[in-house]
């Protein structure tokens, strides 16, 4: 299972390292975050009560309304965000918010992302040319 | 991307810095998502309160409003979101001086940038509908779904940075629901039943939100009995699109693209088809009302309500007594007619308050739920319900009589 390399189909942001959190689940920074703790707070998401600060979130695909393309950026610039966004599908707000913000982030696999990579696991994050998502 | 000489000149820079950083962040977008080139745009729509902004957001906004009106200035109408207080109501509400503080740094950088500051989500209610086939960067979903579905126009969801973007350059990247391709059904749902409460109507678009699943599916309903009216299909919409991130649907024989089911059907594929009846409505609404048997506040909000349901919570408030907060948020350009007509001070006489230009959930929901005590609500919009537990409060979804009626017995449900 190591060094498996899992191809998507867009990127931007910069080329990273770090710990996963996975949840087949969706994201939005507003149904889902309390922005000031840095976890998952809406009750019924599979990561509830857990920190995203810093981890590497991969999800199913993103959620909601059009808040987390300025969430992304206010959390980011308190230094309370997640390293990179990896999604089997987004939406424009996700692209949007990680544009303005610089976080890094992937999307669109020919497999479900969230059953390739076991939450924990260290993984490397490359958004440019061939985008690609690679378990260390 | 292909772009133009004026979008190249805007890249380089030649007409300031902001809309350089405008063009490249469309650019960026567009390029992610697939567009070849960027399409003229008729209207903006900024959603950017301040508990999105935050502290960083309103100073980003604030340096760019210091550049020389020429550069700053938006070259098309570009209008806003609901704000994340009602001034007049903010001590009452228990909203703190920071917050009306970043509220007001923001609404001085917005007006610097000659945006118009209308602060509403049922700007297709009160401002100015699109026409159907006219480009549009709309942000707040509930809009974007509305005018996409209702009126024909075409319009993606564009967060904050992206609509001012939009407004900067008069452009946005051309993809999604921006070309005929993406606009047919993915998914048919063949309904059994038809709503007939808004709540009703929203907990539907809950059902299908799910079915759908992601931001580029475009649900086709078929089989329903009646022509659901503006403010059902802005629950509807509303709630589809906050359950399942879902920007376009089409009815059969109701919305202007699906004149008949084939209309939005895809040539010689076949899509997925769900069956969806009055069952599947009622267990998403039980969901929620079965962890809550009583409530501290009901809120009417998300979206902004209309004249029409302002009448109608009047009505249902005459000759009773709120003995909890109930409150009921509409647009600034409702409120002043509510108020005229003497509807303001029929749900004001009955304990409610009116409040105008914000809405619940973008009004830092999570620090009034702890400076009022406030942890079950009870609404009668399907899309509150789905954002609220973010925020910490357990929602029960209840018609609006229902609604009325829990209030009157200080918090009990009633159903």
């Amino acid at each position: 299972m190591s060094n498996k390399i899992f191809y998507a189909t867009a990127g931007m942001g910069k080329k990273l390292q770090g710990e996963a959190l996975v949840a087949k689940d969706g994201f939005s920074a507003r149904y889902d975050l309390d922005r000031i703790k840095g976890v998952f707070s809406r009750p019924e998401h599979k990561l509830a009560g857990q920190s995203y600060n810093g981890r590497i979130l991969i999800l199913d695909a993103a959620k909601g309304g059009v808040a987390t393309a300025w969430m992304l950026y206010e959390m980011a610039a308190r230094r309370i965000v997640p390293a990179a966004l990896v999604l089997n599908a987004v939406n424009p707000i996700m692209v949007q918010g990680a544009a303005l913000a610089d976080v890094t982030l992937i999307s669109g696999f020919d497999i479900d992302i969230t059953q390739a990579i076991p939450n924990g696991a260290q993984v490397e994050i490359n958004p440019e040319d061939r985008p690609y998502i690679r378990m260390l | 991307m292909r772009l133009t000489d004026y979008e190249q000149s805007l890249l380089a820079g030649e007409a300031g810095p902001l809309r350089q950083w405008a063009m490249d962040h469309q650019v960026k977008v567009g390029r992610y998502l697939g567009a070849k080139d960027l399409v003229p745009v008729v209207q903006a729509h900024i959603m950017a309160d301040t508990e999105s902004l935050g502290k960083a957001g309103v100073e980003w906004l604030e340096n760019w409003a210091k550049l020389p009106p020429e550069q700053r200035r938006v070259k098309i109408p570009t209008i806003t979101d609901p704000r994340g207080t009602d001034f007049a109501a903010a001590e009452r509400m228990k909203q703190q001086p920071w917050m009306l503080d970043l509220e007001r740094r923001a609404i001085k950088a917005f007006e610097a940038m000659s945006v118009l500051m209308t602060n509403t989500c049922i700007n297709y209610q009160t401002i100015m509908p699109p026409v159907k086939g006219e480009h549009a960067a709309y942000g707040d979903t509930g809009v974007v779904i509305y005018t996409n579905s209702v009126c024909g126009a075409r319009s993606n969801f564009e967060g904050g940075p992206s609509a001012l973007s939009a407004g900067l350059t008069g452009r946005t990247p051309r993809y999604g629901f921006h070309l005929d391709e993406r606009r047919l059904a993915t998914l048919r749902i063949n309904m059994s039943w038809t709503p007939r409460e808004l709540n009703e109507w929203g907990a539907l678009g809950g059902v299908v939100g799910r079915l759908a699943g992601d931001y580029w599916q475009v649900p086709v309903i078929a089989g329903l009995d009646r022509i659901p009216g503006s403010d059902e299909m802005k629950h509807f919409g509303a709630a589809l699109a906050s359950f399942g991130s879902v920007a376009l649907f089409h009815m059969a024989g109701i919305t202007p693209e699906a004149e008949r089911l084939e209309d939005v059907l895809p040539k010689g594929k076949a899509i997925r088809e769900h069956a969806v009846g009055e069952q599947d409505v009622r267990a998403l609404q039980k969901r929620y009302i079965n962890e809550v048997d009583s409530v501290d506040l009901v809120v009417f909000s998300a979206p902004q309500l209309s004249i029409v349901e302002l009448q109608q919570l009047a009505d249902l408030l005459d000759g009773r007594q709120a003995k909890i907060p109930l409150l009921a948020v509409t647009s600034p350009q409702v409120k002043p007619d509510a108020d005229r007509m003497g509807l303001t001070a029929r749900i004001e006489a009955a304990g409610g308050s009116v409040l105008e230009g914000m809405c619940f959930y973008q009004s830092y929901a999570r620090e009034m739920a702890e400076a009022n005590n406030w942890k079950k609500l009870a609404t009668n919009s399907a899309k509150l319900t789905n954002i609220i537990g973010g925020y910490g409060y357990k929602p029960a979804l209840l018609s609006m009589e229902a609604c009325v009626r829990t209030a009157c017995a200080g918090g009990r449900i009633a159903q």
